[in-house]
């Protein structure tokens, strides 16, 4: 190449093109994204977050929480599960269709206590067989989609995350680093304020040999007076505060817990589907369970 | 258009001297402080509680000034300095109106400064690698369109009308910065895109900025400097051109990670980006080895050995880029210490390294001095690579180790966290090691610099108390 013009020619072709991939296209593909409708309960999705989850995320972006924290639940797969919900008038039909699909469920108590999980497929070729088989004996079977994978096993949420779960962020933080648990369902999980409260002044009190800062500066330290105040932190040992004293959150530490808590990206969606179970049937492994440590 | 006549190089050297002066000076200084940020950032997970209470120094805040103040304080800078001085030096010609590019260069260490505060104080924009405030991203973009057309400038003018390979490569860079900015500033900060589009253009932003904007600055150097210092000619102009091309066509389209929630064509589109980028780097490892084979020049811990270092880390990191695209691969290695020690290698031990040798090439000719402390270039080196290779391949496998575990439901965060404990603990001696390079090679910039000063001083100082001649006083 032997001028200037050639060489700015050059680059001008390459950083245009994927300009127009990586910025043009996807602005045109979800740039105009409007609410959407969940699956089966056609509720829209995604509301806005109100104003103090809203201040929140300002904090959550001042603080930098996404460098050790992502907003990105990955899923590795979906299995189908077949649930008979009702018996039915031919017992004898049903448990006979349930000796060829689960031979461990094939007896007359199965039928007292439905809704149950009669098998768990890879594929929907498979569970519209299975489905069919039960039908056809006279039963009532429901189809359930589950998503798998590591992080969903941990209760981090119950589907993948998607571009929609982010239409109302200001700005977009999906993360980089795991250090520390995925947030993007954090206000699902069965933490109150309390919790949050007390595990952002002292994380170690509350999650043993957490290798979290402590983020005191968002809470303030003042003389109790007579009766503590309703907001005061009821920390025990080394957290704990002099005698005559309180933790008491600040606006910060408020508006953050409030964000943390509207974290909850689980409406069930065209582009990541799921089913929950039937009621009263037994929690899968994807709800969040209650013994996971932060 | 007639060219103007050559100019000789003592002259072009010196024209740069003031504009060169302040970028590396300046380069070095927030080379020294983001090393600083580093390793408190580190020592943060020896005790969480370290500098906890201050909200200015909270790892949140202490890790984006780190990385803003590599790329933004020491790579930019340090890449226009020597871009300056090859487009000056292959021109002919000497700088265009250096007092005006000192101005700019000046305009973006205020750039810088504003930034950091604004980090600290918590206004950071939340898009990785494009933390600085709107305030400091529009006085950076300022500054650096300012230099570039200064540069541009000096092109016009040069005397030698052929291009050499590294000028192709320091005026695209130039090129490339002003656009992939001002898209991430407007789009993101001025006028912000809704959704997830804005996590989209911040990732395009950093793909082109280390994965383009980077190499196209050091290679430059490297294409001027492996020849000179091993007294060979380039091998060759044709696999120059080659590299150049590939490296624009592909590194363009790195940049989205492969879980990102994007539609599916975007990440598979940037994992094969990854792969093709393999053609120019394995290009420019052809190139190096045909033409440093049979030289007999020592690198002798000088520049020469910076720029190989450098070089072969790229090669490294473009190979890491590339295996961590396979979804085999990156469903383990996505969200961990691997990514980090990828873009530690990439910046510090290729960029930050080829810019060092650059700049012990480069200062001495423009001072005409030699440098205050010659020991010290060797020990930087020295520091370098050590410490470069303690925290990248610490992390490299501690971030192995930490995706493994995260992939194990079964395994409770902290557990996940206190496996990677001993991997951080050697990182942290790396970023002990780099920051006692870095402060090796502030002194010797410093030094240089104010050596040249008190020369200068004292010459002025010298000519103002000189006896008049006779010839000179008018009658």
């Amino acid at each position: 190449m032997k001028s200037a013009a050639l060489v700015f020619l050059a680059a001008f072709l390459a950083l245009s093109a994927s300009w127009g991939g990586f910025v043009l296209a996807p602005q045109l593909q979800l740039g105009r994204g409007a609410q959407a409708k969940a699956l089966i309960t056609e509720d829209l999705y995604p509301l806005a977050r109100p104003g103090l989850a809203r201040q929140g995320l300002e904090i959550y972006r001042a603080n930098g929480c996404m460098y050790c924290h992502t907003q990105q639940v990955r899923q590795e797969g979906t299995h189908v599960e077949i649930y008979l919900t009702e018996g039915g008038t031919n017992a004898a039909g049903v448990l006979a269709a349930l000796q060829r699909l689960s031979p461990a469920l094939a007896r007359s108590e199965t039928l007292d206590s439905l809704p149950v999980k009669v098998v768990e497929v890879e594929d929907m070729v498979a569970a519209d067989r299975a489905l069919k088989t039960l039908k056809d004996a006279g039963g009532k079977a429901e189809t359930v989609i589950v998503p798998t994978g590591a992080d969903l096993a941990r209760g981090w949420g119950r589907r993948r995350t998607v571009a929609q779960d982010f239409l109302y962020d200001q700005p977009v933080q999906p993360g980089v680093m795991r250090i520390g648990p995925d947030l993007a369902n954090i206000g699902l999980r069965p933490y109150d304020a309390d919790w949050h409260y007390r595990h952002l002044y002292a994380p170690a009190s509350v999650v043993e040999n957490s290798k979290m800062p402590p983020y005191r500066y968002l809470f303030e330290k003042r003389k109790a007076g007579a009766e503590p105040s309703p907001e005061a932190l009821k920390l025990s040992g080394a957290a704990a505060p002099e005698d005559g004293y309180e933790i008491v959150p600040k606006a910060e530490a408020k508006a953050l817990v409030a964000y943390l808590l509207n974290l909850r990206a689980e409406a069930p969606l065209f582009e990541s589907p799921y089913t929950p179970p039937p009621a009263s049937a037994p929690a899968t492994n994807a709800a969040p369970t209650t013994a996971a440590v932060p | 258009m007639t060219a103007p006549s050559p100019t000789s190089p003592p002259e072009i050297d010196s024209s740069g001297r003031l504009p060169l002066f302040i970028l590396f000076g300046g380069a070095a200084f927030w080379l020294v402080l983001s090393s600083v940020f580093g390793l408190l950032a580190s020592i943060k997970f020896h005790g969480p509680g370290f500098l906890a209470d201050s909200p200015m120094l909270t790892y949140g805040r202490v890790y984006p000034a780190w990385a803003n103040l590599l790329v933004f304080g020491f790579c930019i800078p340090a890449g226009l300095g020597v871009g300056l001085w090859l487009l000056a030096r292959l021109g002919r010609a000497p700088l265009a109106r250096p007092w005006l590019i000192a101005v700019g260069a000046k305009l973006w260490h205020i750039g810088v400064f504003v930034g950091l505060l604004g980090i600290l104080s918590g206004d950071s924009t939340g898009h990785t690698w494009l933390e600085l405030p709107r305030y400091a991203a529009v006085i950076l973009f300022c500054a650096f369109v300012f230099i570039a057309l200064w540069a541009f400038a000096t092109h016009r003018a040069r005397a030698d009308r052929d291009l050499h390979p590294s000028q192709w490569f320091v005026l695209a860079a130039l090129f490339w910065f002003p656009w992939i900015y001002s898209t991430a500033i407007l789009l993101l900060e001025v006028f912000p895109v809704r959704g997830i589009v804005q996590a989209s253009i911040a990732w395009w932003f950093a793909g082109n900025l280390l994965g383009v904007w980077l190499p196209l600055v050091g290679l430059a150097a490297f294409c001027y400097f492996v020849p000179k210092l091993t007294e060979r000619p380039l091998q060759s102009r044709y696999l120059a051109l080659f590299a150049f091309w590939t490296l624009i066509l592909f590194g363009t389209w790195t940049g989205i990670p492969s879980g990102a929630p994007l539609p599916a064509w975007m990440p598979t589109l940037s994992g094969a980006a990854a792969w093709l980028m393999l053609v120019p780097l394995l290009t420019v490892a052809v190139m190096l080895v045909q033409t440093i084979s049979g030289a007999k020049t020592p690198c002798a811990g000088g520049p020469l050995c910076y720029v190989k270092f450098g070089t072969w880390s790229l090669v490294l990191s473009g190979v890491l880029l590339a295996v961590a695209a396979l979804p085999q691969v990156s469903r383990v290695t996505e969200f961990t210490w691997f990514n980090h020690a990828e873009n530690a290698l990439r910046i510090y031990g290729f960029f930050a390294m080829t810019m060092f040798g650059a700049a012990y090439y480069i200062l001495p000719r423009v001072t005409g001095a030699e440098w205050p402390v010659a020991r010290f270039v060797r020990g930087h080196f020295w520091c370098g690579v050590v410490g470069t290779l303690l925290l990248f391949a610490p992390l490299a496998i501690g971030g192995v180790v930490q995706g493994a575990r995260w992939l194990n439901p079964e395994i409770t965060p902290v557990d996940v966290s206190k496996a990677t404990l001993m991997f951080l603990r050697l990182s942290t001696l790396g970023d002990l090691l780099l920051l006692l390079g870095n402060l090796l090679f502030l002194v010797n910039v410093f030094a240089l610099i104010a050596r040249h000063c008190r020369a200068m001083v004292r010459v002025l100082y010298a000519d103002a108390v000189a006896p008049l001649e006779p010839s000179e006083v008018k009658p």
